[in-house]
């Protein structure tokens, strides 16, 4: 197992390399220039170069990369050039909203459809798994922010339960947990659709697999047999598609923290967009590329932790 | 008799229909002994064991009488069906290689019948799972038990499942095709355990199997099956001596004779067998028999009884001593 | 199931409705160019907001833009950004996936493994990427997401090709002195054809629905340019006056992509009878 987390890491770190090769090539190499963008076209000549000389963007590009990743490993992510702000900071507030978020979002996610999916394959064929099947066909037709301007329709503008968005901010926790609740519906409904099919059919074929007739010929119960011998098997392909979903997650967590006004990585990302901050945008898509690779090393460390195939022949 | 089964029939629903898989099997097996079903694959004789076991795939339909220790099995309630499976009757499989649940020790499933049905702890019932693993000979039964499936060989695998399946003791064990899937020699080895593991305990046998050599050297009596059918039963010696039915005959003729003359050609079964819905109103094994007559093909076949526990479902059964299956007369 | 082999097409209930939805999309894209009730950018402020009637079937928006006009428009946007979205997708996803398959050995782990990789960047995070370099629009958006669809397409064909390339008649092809091209065209492309198909409806649904929400978020379709994602950006602005601006586009994208993927769904079934199995 030890040998196994070993082997994993170094491919996790092997995959941050190439993930922020990537992102530094798409915006700090390409054809494009950070400063003209942050100047808008009617910049002159002399005031883009004299932005790219500031910003260090006239400097050969293996130079300007080590900066960065040499800052970035440092704590460092430079100035914000809208807000004059360092930008680490900046992120760390906006990931106080949107991590919550998104765990939130998980939870209810996994939750619906790990009940669905295993109710759908234990009524394989009947109504109850056709229900679920429509129910998640439609789920996987609506746009999460539409449903979460559905929700706002709802419960803020027709029911006034809710507020319609903002963030009262950590200090009234039970009020931001509140703020964050239609936020993690919209989100997390969405993404079970696509979880309870994967859950329903890694669980048809766990039950088809020859050892649940050995335990039922054990005399274990059909309810038992679902639950502790066939699920854990399923649960193998279930937390892979999880891990892979998440980075859909974090990309509807961007959109859905619009519609709720959030201040979160997703409208801070915006923001910057609309303000030509592009060094925040590097750091933030990097920050989100770290979490959904660190996320899904994580997945694979537990599918072995699972599954004795997986870490080899160490008992 | 510990198990009596009678008329037990199963049809399998479908879109299309029901088909009947297994029909009309009527047989016995006392305490101790040890009864041979032999067949093709199709023939129904892993169905017949699911329905001993209350098995059966969901589309099924089980009707007839299967009475265990006295007591009726068939529309049991699940609950009792629990009790006793992996308890008085357990069951051994075929693939040692998926039988196994991949992702719990082997030692943890040898406990879990143990746990069940004795209210066993789990780290007591490991501990005995150890003494089982030992009692079928596995070499290291203590690193077998803390083993996963992927890490122990085919036949040390199928010791395994023999531990599970003997465990709580039970009164019948239902070995379907136990070695088809080792190698011969470990075959060998594995039959003898459970020849063994019967003498002491006096355990009752069901052993499905394809293959007749297999049934010979290890059943008191068999029934062969074709189509659902159960075509001939009887004590083994004899009916494999003196075979009253043709498909029991081509069976035998099909397969290799120990003194034989090297280059003799070995007989083989012309055509296949019939898919369910084939079968019409005649004999499902008319058409590829040697000696089909017109009556084979228009009416069932009936029972022939020639002693208590011998019997031949064929319409020229009381024929078949002087029949050349060669040319029919 | 069949026990004879014969194999007849099945015609589910999803490739009618997927069928008979993706045609309404289609046609609503095609009604556009030849009429709208209105023209769908004309501002006409003493009209706004305006509840369903004769008029406007739909009502207008705070602008007084008639809403039908524009659902009709915005359908061109979503078809557009589907069509081209899963053409780059199918192109260089084809070359790549036949490719990693004729080259095998470390060509095809390379490109595996850079296919593994690009699904950490969901399509949205790349437009993020493209849009805040090059300013946002239809195309960025439109190479964000087809970017993202190279490596599934490439990860179906080097599955399915790798499946051909193992067969008899494949094999003698190559044993004959047959180039690697003409054995892809004569063989490998045909064979591939129904899981692409099938692949390509799916994708274009999503395509819908990110660029959808990159025209909510101000990254995709720009105006006066009529999009489903921008109207619910638009109609957000008037929540509380009138919620059922929100509605008609949301319905809109769920409806074009229930029907893409009720008719993928239908289409695997009827093409494709092995995968049937595991679904």
């Amino acid at each position: 197992m030890v040998l196994y987390a070993l082997q994993r890491l170094a491919v996790l770190a092997a995959t941050l390399v190439a993930a922020s090769l990537i992102v530094f090539a798409v915006m700090s190499i390409l054809p494009g220039n950070a400063a003209q963008t942050m100047l808008g076209s009617t910049a002159t000549p002399e005031a883009v170069a004299a932005l790219a000389h500031k910003l260090g963007l006239d400097q050969p590009a293996p130079v300007r990369y080590a900066h960065w990743i040499g800052g970035a490993l440092r704590g460092d992510f430079g100035l914000s050039y809208a807000y004059g702000s360092p930008i680490g900071p900046l992120i760390a507030s906006s990931l106080a909203v949107s991590a919550p978020l998104a765990i939130m979002a998980m939870a209810l996610a996994a939750g619906i459809a790990l009940a669905a999916g295993v109710y759908a394959a234990d009524r394989r064929g009947r109504t109850g798994d056709a229900i679920v099947m429509g129910a998640s066909q439609i789920g996987l037709a609506v746009p999460n922010f539409w449903l979460a301007i559905l929700l706002v329709i709802v419960f803020a503008v027709s029911l006034r339960l809710a507020p319609a968005g903002g963030f009262p901010g950590w200090g009234e926790p039970m009020r931001a947990l509140g703020a964050l609740i239609l936020p993690a519906v919209a989100l997390g409904v969405v993404q079970a659709a696509v979880l309870t099919r994967v859950t329903r059919s890694a669980v048809l074929e766990a039950l088809n697999e020859d050892f649940m007739r050995t335990a039922r010929a054990k005399g274990v119960s059909r309810r038992s047999a679902l639950w502790r011998h066939a699920l854990p098997n399923a649960l193998v392909p279930i937390l892979t598609i999880m891990g892979l979903q998440f980075a859909n997650l974090i990309a509807g967590a961007i959109v859905v923290e619009n519609v709720f006004v959030l201040p979160g990585l997703g409208r801070l990302m915006l923001q910057s967009i609309s303000n030509r901050d592009t060094l925040v945008v590097e750091n933030g898509v990097m920050l989100t590329a770290i979490i959904v690779i660190a996320l899904n090393f994580v997945v694979d460390l537990a599918c072995a932790a699972i599954d004795p195939r997986l870490r080899g022949l160490a008992a | 008799m510990l198990l009596e089964v009678s008329n037990l029939a199963v049809d399998l629903m479908g879109t299309a229909g029901a088909q009947r898989i297994v029909s009309g099997g009527t047989f016995a097996l006392d305490e101790g002994e040890s009864l041979g079903v032999v067949g093709e694959s199709g023939s129904g004789k892993t169905m017949t064991a699911l329905a001993l076991m209350g098995l059966t795939p969901e589309n099924a339909r089980v009707s007839g009488s299967i009475r265990f220790e006295g007591r009726e099995l068939t529309g049991l309630r699940e609950e009792a069906m629990l009790a006793l499976r992996g308890d008085r009757i357990a069951m051994i499989f075929q693939e040692p290689m998926t039988a196994l649940n991949p992702l719990h020790r082997v030692g943890a499933q040898v406990a879990e019948p143990l746990v069940l049905h004795r209210g066993m702890t789990r780290e007591a019932a490991f501990d005995r799972a150890v003494q089982l693993l030992d009692h079928v000979r596995l070499a290291d039964p203590e690193r077998a038990a803390r083993a996963y499936p992927f890490a122990l060989s085919g036949g040390e695998r199928q010791r395994a499942m023999i531990a599970m399946a003997i465990g709580c003791s039970p009164r019948l064990v239902i070995a379907d095709e136990p070695t088809t899937a080792l190698d011969v020699t470990v075959q060998a080895r594995i039959l003898a355990l459970i020849d063994g593991l019967r003498a002491e305990s006096g355990m009752a046998l069901m052993l499905v199997s394809h293959d007749l050599a297999v049934v010979a050297g290890h059943c008191d009596r068999v029934i062969v099956m074709y189509a659902g059918l159960i075509m001939e039963s009887g004590p083994v010696e004899v009916v494999l001596r003196e075979p009253k039915n043709p498909y029991t005959r081509a069976l035998l003729e099909a397969r290799p004779q120990p003194g034989a003359s090297r280059g003799r050609r070995l007989r083989t079964i012309p055509g296949s067998p019939p898919i369910h819905h084939e079968i019409g109103a005649g004999c499902p094994f008319a058409g590829r028999c040697d000696l089909t007559i017109d009556i084979c093909r228009t009416t069932p076949p009936p029972e022939v009884r020639f002693s208590a526990d011998r019997l031949s479902r064929c319409h020229r059964a009381r024929e078949m001593g002087s029949l050349n299956m060669r040319t029919g007369a | 199931m069949s026990a004879g082999g014969l194999w007849r097409p099945r015609v589910s209930f999803s490739l009618w409705a997927g069928a008979i939805l993706a045609l309404m999309l289609l046609l609503a894209a095609a009604v556009s160019f030849v009429w709208t009730p209105y023209p769908p950018a004309a501002i006409d402020i003493p009209h706004k907001l305006a509840s369903p009637s004769l008029a406007h079937l739909f009502g207008t928006d705070d602008l007084g833009r008639d809403v039908a006009s524009q659902l009709l428009t915005g359908s061109r946007i979503s078809i557009l950004v589907g069509l081209v979205a899963v053409g780059i997708g199918l192109v260089f996803g084809i070359v790549l996936g036949l490719i990693a398959s004729f080259s095998g050995g470390w060509i095809e782990d390379a490109v595996m493994r850079l296919s593994d990789f690009v699904f950490a960047f969901p399509a949205l995070l790349s437009a993020i990427m493209l849009t805040s370099t090059y300013g946002p629009g239809v195309i960025n958006a439109i190479i964000a997401i087809g970017v993202l669809y190279v490596p599934i397409i490439a990860k179906v064909t080097r599955a399915t090709a790798n499946g051909v390339l193992a067969r008899e008649y494949a094999l003698a092809a190559r044993a004959a002195g047959r180039g690697p091209l003409s054995i892809a065209f004569d063989h490998v492309l045909p064979n591939i054809a129904p899981a692409l198909i099938v692949q390509a409806t799916i994708q274009f649904a999503g395509a819908i629905l990110a660029e959808a929400a990159l025209s909510y978020l101000g990254l995709g379709a720009q105006p006066p340019q009529a999009s489903w994602g921008r109207m619910l950006a638009e109609a957000q602005n008037v929540l509380y006056n009138a919620p059922s601006l929100a509605i008609y586009p949301g319905a809109a994208i769920a409806l074009s992509v229930l029907g893409l993927n009720l008719l993928g769904d239908g289409l695997r079934d009827a093409l494709d009878p092995k995968l049937k199995a595991r679904s």
